[in-house]
């Protein structure tokens, strides 16, 4: 018998190589775990009828001395992320029956390497969300709580990692939807550099923020599937390549800046600081070094822009070439009735601000006036990372929320506080589990969050398995 | 302040089909967010920084698939068709 709980994707491919079990063995072991825990959970939409013809595949593969990072190994993939011939809702119902024609990248190099695709994993509708509460399919409860959310966007995505119902797992993030999920769940979880993992067979939510993360259990891992997808993609134009951002030389002592500022500022929990000030003072006996640093609040800025591009992003959705269609009196009509039908309701809330937002009379009063301070921003790291190697905070201002407890858009945007910043600089950044905070008989997980200069996962790698005894 | 009217023009020109009750409950929800996302206008350094043009990445402009490779999967998932069409209703 498999004990997924003690595997990691790491230790599973040594015991693969020297067939201590094979890939359907393994794949079995994730199907009956998620036969027992999917149901209470929420986190699978689909799990695909071919997952033991992919592990019988890689098996072959095995038995014939290949041996690739994620060979035969089963993963979990975000509801957004396209598969040839498989569906792809992006948690809408306005693509409920989507197929798509192809292989996003992300996805092809995946399947290059023999990694079993388990399923699609839900999320909040189109990325839009912090929760999964979005998602037109249900809420994907927390497995340390199911009385709590399990994060998002990514959230099914995290929870399946927590649950063993795989051994890592796709996710996009925006504004945090792989780091926040990651840490409200108790896993590791990546945002790359903007540009660093192609989101070719990505649906766009956020053009100029969107980037493909990876979730597991290790920073080992989530490095593993990290180097696999990655690289430069004459598909997606915004990739980058290894020598867009000069790699200077490794320090023998890091600095990492801590905007206490910030972190003392009003809304944080008070379990969440003090498990943020033992963090910090672990980092300190590891050896680095911590020096107070400034940061703004970026989220008005983040969500101004969100909005914006959100809104034009969807507009896609007309009912014409894909998707649901409801039947109108005339076109106009039909397209209406699509959309208001198609769209759940923070889809259409988010649509209408944007639409606000790029009118003519309040463009320059918001866009102009976020796209302005989001260069002023860069120009404020680029300053911070002359000072210090990393960014530290924790990485949301308070744990997993009982479900349907933020019925107020406005304060679930707010808990995106710390992770923003990443997306709108373009900055690598990590979430690393800190610990637990109890709370009504339950040990909630905490994580905190490591951010980079352009370019540096390697040290949010260095510092997170430093952190994590790896 | 933003106003019922306002938000049904908003949703006519995003497309979107929104009911009386939701009109409602999106003029305060979204005055809120607004009044929310206004404080960029008293951030510091804001309107100084003047926002770098874009560039275009451009590649050659080949064939990179056999014809029709694509098209019944494309098609396939269109509400409508005729052959190799999308039929919608008459525009003008």
């Amino acid at each position: 018998m498999i004990n997924l709980a003690l595997l990691t994707i790491a230790s599973a491919r040594k015991k693969l190589d020297t067939k201590e079990f094979s890939s359907v063995d393994l794949v079995q072991a994730c199907l009956a775990q998620i036969e027992k825990r999917n149901p209470e959970l929420n986190v699978y939409l689909e799990v695909y009828s071919d997952v033991l013809e992919q592990a019988k595949k890689a098996d072959e593969k095995i038995a014939k001395g290949e041996s690739t990072p994620l060979l035969g190994i089963p993963l979990a993939i975000k509801d957004n992320m396209v598969i040839k011939g498989k569906k792809s809702t992006s948690g809408s119902k306005i693509l409920e029956n989507y197929r798509s024609p192809y292989d996003a990248t992300a996805i092809e190099k995946l399947k290059t390497q023999g990694a079993v695709l388990l399923g699609r994993t839900n999320m909040d509708e189109f990325a839009l969300g912090s929760s999964t509460e979005n998602s037109a399919y249900g809420v994907t409860k927390n497995p340390h709580d199911n009385t709590r959310v399990s994060g998002g966007t990514s959230g099914g995505s995290a929870a399946s990692v927590a649950s063993d119902m795989s051994l890592g797992a796709l996710g996009s993030d925006t504004g945090g939807s792989v780091r926040q999920p990651s840490s409200f769940c108790g896993v590791v979880g990546l945002k790359p550099t903007y540009g660093r993992v192609s989101r070719y067979g990505l649906m766009a939510a956020v053009s100029s923020f969107d980037v493909i993360g990876t979730i597991a259990k290790t920073v080992t891992d989530v490095e593993i599937i990290f180097d696999t997808i990655k690289g430069n993609d004459p598909l997606d134009s915004t990739t980058i390549t290894e020598t867009t951002y000069p790699q200077k030389t490794k320090k023998e002592r890091l600095l990492i800046g801590v905007p206490w500022d910030l972190i003392d500022g009003e809304g944080i929990d008070v379990g969440v600081k003090d498990n943020f000030k033992k963090s910090v003072k672990d980092l300190e006996s590891l050896g680095y070094e911590m020096k107070k640093i400034r940061l703004p609040n970026c989220l008005a800025l983040y969500y101004i822009l969100n909005f914006a591009e959100v809104s034009s992003n969807l507009a896609r959705f007309d009912g014409v070439k894909y998707g649901l269609y409801v039947d109108g009196k005339d076109l106009l009509e039909d397209y209406k009735l699509t959309r208001g039908q198609g769209f759940g309701k923070e889809v259409r809330r988010r649509i209408l601000l944007g639409t606000y937002i790029l009118s003519a009379g309040y463009y320059d009063a918001y866009y102009g006036k976020a796209q302005s301070a989001r260069v002023a921003l860069q120009k404020e790291f680029k300053k911070i990372f002359t000072e210090v190697d990393m960014v530290l905070t924790p990485t949301t201002p308070a744990p997993s929320w009982k479900i349907g407890e933020k019925g107020d858009p406005l304060s679930m945007y707010l808990a995106d506080i710390f992770t923003v910043t990443a997306n709108i600089v373009g900055l690598p950044a990590i979430s690393i589990p800190s610990g637990f905070l109890e709370l009504e008989g339950k040990s909630l997980p905490l994580g905190i969050q490591f951010m980079a200069p352009h370019g540096r996962e390697d040290l949010l790698f260095e510092v997170g398995k430093k952190f994590l005894g790896e | 302040m933003i106003t019922k009217e306002d938000i049904k023009k908003l949703a006519d020109l995003a497309r979107i089909e929104i009911s009386p009750d939701e009109a409602e409950s999106l003029t305060t929800e979204i005055d809120s967010i607004l009044g929310y996302v206004g404080q960029i206008n008293v951030m510091p350094s804001i309107g100084k920084e003047k926002v770098p043009l874009q560039r275009n990445i451009m590649r050659d402009d080949v064939v990179t698939h056999g014809s029709g490779q694509y098209t019944e999967d494309l098609l396939s998932n269109a509400p409508f068709r005729e052959r190799n069409l999308l039929k919608v209703k008459k525009i003008l």
